[in-house]
């Protein structure tokens, strides 16, 4: 039996019916011929061929695929019951549709994010160098572990025998200047080696050779896809060319593919970093490693291979004459590489995961919705099922037809919600939520359309479960019965109902719940106090003055001093200042140690302490408030006056206290001169207001005798801030633009930002958690108040008699709106009580997303019961008022 | 079988098989002619007989079936067969009609 002739059985079955026609006619004109009337030889004719429709039936079955003609039967039966209903048809699809799409969509982040391989060739073998020093707080957070210094990774990059290759990488920020406007770029500074491990071939040109990396060798530079096509607008031709990167031309070699990124950072152009092998020391831990391992070894054995080199490092370098080089042994260094993956997603696994659950929640209590409606409906169709039984319709015959009815609809939902999660990703990535990692990467793929289509059915399948297992098969008399207009609602037909409510309720709990959790996080993380004020009206920029541009660090100040004074100057502005990083920034710290005054360091070792670089009035511009003492003045700048201001926590773990800490004095190495402490400011969350702030030295930013430097030291990046009422418009930008370019016309200004901005940023995990599971809180509460309306105004419009009864013995009206609520709100007390354990159990899994409270916040919970019984009064107010509306007459006339 | 045999001797319509198969028998089988359509639809759908639209003695429209070789070679050996059948059955009965 094949399925051609099965598409071509109609054209058969015409045919056929020709044929037979033929038959009865030759068969006519012979009995005609006999001398029969017309009509009698018509019938005679058909006497003999026997019954015309029994046998175009037998041919039309022999055709056909009983199982498909009988499917392809049913599915129009249901669409046109489907069409019949459309009020029930458009609540089932989109809440149905809703529940696929938004379940999609975060599949689809899941999948992209979390469970796709890394773009790059063989992206199982990539290991990210990361390295735990528990010895070397502050430098070695645990977020990136410590980092690599240079020495390391020609050590390591050396002698391991575990990598096939190994590199270092950093981002930074560069000038490409001889164009019409300087323009600040993103740059990826790579050592050899970087590209090959990464594997990528480049999409015109050719990567960095051996030669490239040789220090003062030929100047070369890499462009990012886009940027080739910004600048070059994808010319070929480009390669070869030169372009003059902070001062300097460099040219061209090659061009890597589109959407190429080293880990997640995006680039504008790579450069090669070009280390002075011979002038490498052990320190200078900055560079992110990655490794690409040898086929078949694990990450434990590359642990312990460059485990075993990290002596062999000490004893090869140093950190110049008269140091110990040992004194590293005390950082415990050790490395802790992990998947490349990993670093890439960072700690936003907890995040997706947590979303992924909550979605799931409301997918289930769109389920419980839909199988409520599919109740109502079954128990309306009650009688008909009945009498269609009676008339001997099977029940496979029923519960499949029923069942298709709900698969038609779960079908159609997932085409719905297909479109909902395009529609929402699209919005993602519009929005591209800032530490949403490989958010480029994202899109509805074949996984993802998979997942919709089997949610779809499975979601169908369920929902539609309960109503067939329970009126499939009815018991004839009773449902011809009860059905029947003689008796009111018996109490079992609401149980199904009443649990699936229950469920609802429990679940809508749970997820306000995290919801509320994360609104009061966000709250939390609100008032903590970041350590700098208003940052609304907070403009920044960086502006960075390249050596070959200007080499004399007396020169960058005094340009630098400048710059200031024209911000300072324009309209509206209160104070403008300068510092090496904006808290919150994020980019590479400087950590170090100082040496108090009298105290005595064992094994000369002192903690490291984040340093940060500041011009004067940067207090009081950024608004972090001096406790004690006094800011920075230029003629302490330019003076190289020993002096430095350090912060509340710092003074009080050295000297006790604030005023203690005044006029006392520290130094950086126990070589260096000592500074006084002339200022103790307010604490700073340096990384972001969920982390405890760190204790900091403030230096200026123009220094001697720094880090082992003793010649004249300028700051050449930093972040300039500017305190206006006018921060962040357009025209205020444009200003600052021609007052930076009016000291020096070729200082590109970059990153020009609000400080509200980089704050938002830094809060970016805790409120993209927030909205998600807002969205999933208000869905859930939504379905809910539709559970509880629908269940209350079926269970009024079942009673209408009960109530006519009720109402023609004298009861009052009052009375009665208060039976209907209070049967509602003793449904959801019930949900709310099994929800409440339910969210006490699950809501620990969220703990490292929380901020200041506990998983238990009782406001929350207090909260979230409060509105979840607010909505119940509502939703069961409604219908309750229309049954208390009921015609006694009416109703019991209706018999 | 015996829709085959009528066929041997040329294209036939349904009318002409029936009758044939009605007067062939010496009105032994009276069959309802209706049901010999299903038979053909059978016949055809193996490949024995082919069809096709053309018109009967009296000028009316009419499906026309003919024997195809697969058929004929089918009729060879399935009258074979019945033969065989036939003689078997008549070895076994011989004693009870002497």
């Amino acid at each position: 039996m094949g399925l051609p002739r099965f598409l071509r059985r109609a054209k058969w079955d015409r045919e056929r019916s020709q044929e037979i026609e033929s038959y009865v006619q030759i068969e006519t004109d012979e009995n005609l011929a006999r001398g029969m009337q017309y009509s009698e030889a018509r019938a005679a004719a058909r006497r003999k061929f026997g019954n015309s429709t029994l046998i175009r039936e037998e041919i039309y079955n022999m055709n056909t695929i009983v199982f498909l003609e009988t499917l392809s039967r049913d599915v129009r039966y249901g669409a046109r019951m489907l069409r019949r209903n459309p009020m029930f048809t458009a609540v089932a699809l989109l809440t149905l549709g809703l529940g696929i799409g938004a379940n999609t969509a975060v599949f689809s982040v899941v999948n992209s994010v979390l469970l796709k391989p890394l773009p790059y060739p063989k992206a199982d073998e990539l290991v990210a160098l990361r390295q735990v020093a528990p010895g070397a707080a502050g430098l070695a957070n645990f977020a990136d572990g410590l980092l690599l210094s240079p020495s390391m990774y020609f050590t390591y990059a050396e002698q391991n025998r575990t990598f096939q290759c190994l590199g270092v990488w950093i981002k930074d920020t560069a000038s490409v200047t001889g164009v019409a406007e300087p323009e600040q770029v993103r740059t990826v500074e790579v050592s050899d080696g970087l590209l090959e491990t990464l594997a990528v071939a480049p999409a015109a040109g050719r990567w960095f050779s051996h030669a490239d990396q040789i220090p003062r060798g030929p100047e070369t530079v890499m462009l990012s896809y886009s940027y080739w096509q910004r600048r070059f607008g994808g010319d070929r031709s480009a390669i070869g060319r030169s372009i003059r990167i902070d001062s300097r031309t460099k040219q061209i070699v090659g061009v890597m593919p589109k959407g190429f990124r080293v880990v997640n950072t995006d680039f504008d152009v790579i450069l090669p970093f070009a280390f002075d092998r011979n002038k490498q020391i052990l320190a200078g831990f900055g560079y992110h490693g990655i490794g690409r391992l040898r086929p078949g070894v694990s990450i434990a054995r590359a642990n312990a291979d460059i485990a075993r080199l990290i002596p062999v490092w000490m004893d090869s370098w140093s950190n110049g004459p008269g140091t110990n080089p040992h004194v590293y042994e005390n950082w415990r260094i050790s490395p802790a590489f992990r998947p490349l993956k990993e670093e890439v997603i960072g700690n936003i696994g907890d995040v997706l995961w947590v979303v992924m659950g909550t979605i799931g929640l409301v997918m289930l209590i769109a389920c419980a919705n839909v199988t409520n409606l599919l109740l109502v409906r079954a128990e309306a169709r009650q009688q008909e099922l009945a009498v269609r039984s009676a008339l001997g319709a099977g029940t496979g015959r029923i519960v499949r037809e029923l069942l298709l009815e709900t698969m038609l609809i779960g079908v159609m939902g997932g085409a719905v919600g297909t479109g909902i999660a395009y529609a929402g990703l699209r919005v993602l990535q519009a929005i591209g939520p800032g530490n949403l990692p490989r958010v480029n990467e994202i899109s509805l793929d074949a996984r993802a359309l998979i997942f919709a289509v089997v949610l779809s059915l499975v979601s169908a399948l369920f929902a539609g479960l309960i109503p067939v297992l329970k009126y499939s098969a009815p018991g004839i008399a009773l449902a011809m019965r009860s059905a029947g207009r003689t008796a009111s609602a018996s109490r079992n037909r609401h149980r199904a109902r009443q649990f699936l409510l229950l469920t609802q309720v429990a679940m809508a709990l749970v997820l306000l719940v995290s919801a509320g959790l994360m609104i009061r996080t966000f709250q939390a993380l609100r008032n903590v106090e970041p350590g700098f004020s208003d940052p609304k009206h907070l403009q920044t920029m960086r502006i960075s003055i390249p050596a070959p541009l200007i080499a004399d660090p007396q020169r960058v100040i005094r340009l630098q001093n400048e710059i200031t004074d024209k911000l300072a100057s324009i309209p509206g502005v209160r104070t403008a200042a300068f510092t090496n990083e904006m808290p919150m920034e994020g980019f590479d710290h400087e950590w170090d140690t100082i040496y108090a005054e009298n105290r005595n360091y064992p094994g000369d070792l002192a903690p490291l302490r984040l340093f940060k670089h500041v011009s004067p009035g940067f207090f009081q511009t950024a608004g972090t408030r001096i406790i004690l003492g006094r800011e920075l003045t230029w003629t302490d700048v330019y003076g190289f006056r020993p002096v430095g201001i350090i912060s509340e926590k710092l003074a009080r773990e050295l000297w006790g206290s604030s005023a203690a800490a005044l006029g006392k004095r520290f130094r950086q190495y126990p070589s260096s001169p000592w500074r006084e402490v002339i200022g103790v400011v307010e604490d700073v969350r340096e990384h972001g207001v969920h982390e405890d702030a760190p204790p900091i030295v403030y230096w200026p930013t123009m220094t001697d005798h720094f880090s082992g430097n003793n010649a004249a030291d300028a700051i050449r990046d930093v972040s300039f801030v500017v305190r206006s009422e006018r921060a962040g418009t357009e025209s205020f930008i444009r200003q600052i633009q021609q007052a930076v370019w009016s000291v020096n016309s070729s200082l590109p200004v970059a990153s020009v930002r609000t400080m509200q901005e980089i704050y938002d940023r830094s809060m970016a995990r805790t409120s993209f958690t927030l909205v998600m599971l807002g969205i999933a809180g208000s869905m859930a509460l939504l379905l809910g108040i539709v559970g509880i309306y629908g269940v209350i105004s079926y269970a009024v419009s079942q009673r209408t008699r009960e109530i006519g009864i009720r109402l023609a013995l004298g009861a009052q009206q009052g009375e009665l709106k208060t039976m209907f609520v209070r049967q509602g709100l003793a449904l959801v007390g019930i949900g709310v009580t099994i929800g409440l354990s339910i969210a006490i159990a699950l809501t620990r899994l969220m703990k490292s997303l929380l901020f200041g409270i506990s998983p238990l916040d009782p406001l929350t919970y207090a909260a979230v019961a409060l509105i979840l019984a607010a909505a119940t009064v509502i939703a069961s107010y409604l219908p309750a008022r229309r049954a208390a509306a009921v015609d006694p007459v009416e109703a019991l006339r209706a018999e | 079988m015996l829709v085959l045999r009528t066929l041997v001797l040329g294209p036939a319509h349904g009318h002409t098989i029936a009758h044939a198969i009605e007067h062939g028998s010496g009105e032994v089988l009276q069959i309802e002619h209706g049901s010999l359509y299903p038979a053909l639809h059978r016949l055809e759908d193996r490949g024995w007989i082919a069809s096709f639209w053309g018109t009967s003695e009296n000028n009316r429209k009419a499906r026309y079936y003919r024997l195809t070789p697969a058929g004929r070679k089918q009729l060879i050996t399935q009258t074979a067969r019945w033969e065989e059948v036939v003689r078997a059955i008549g070895r076994v009965l011989k004693p009870v009609t002497e």
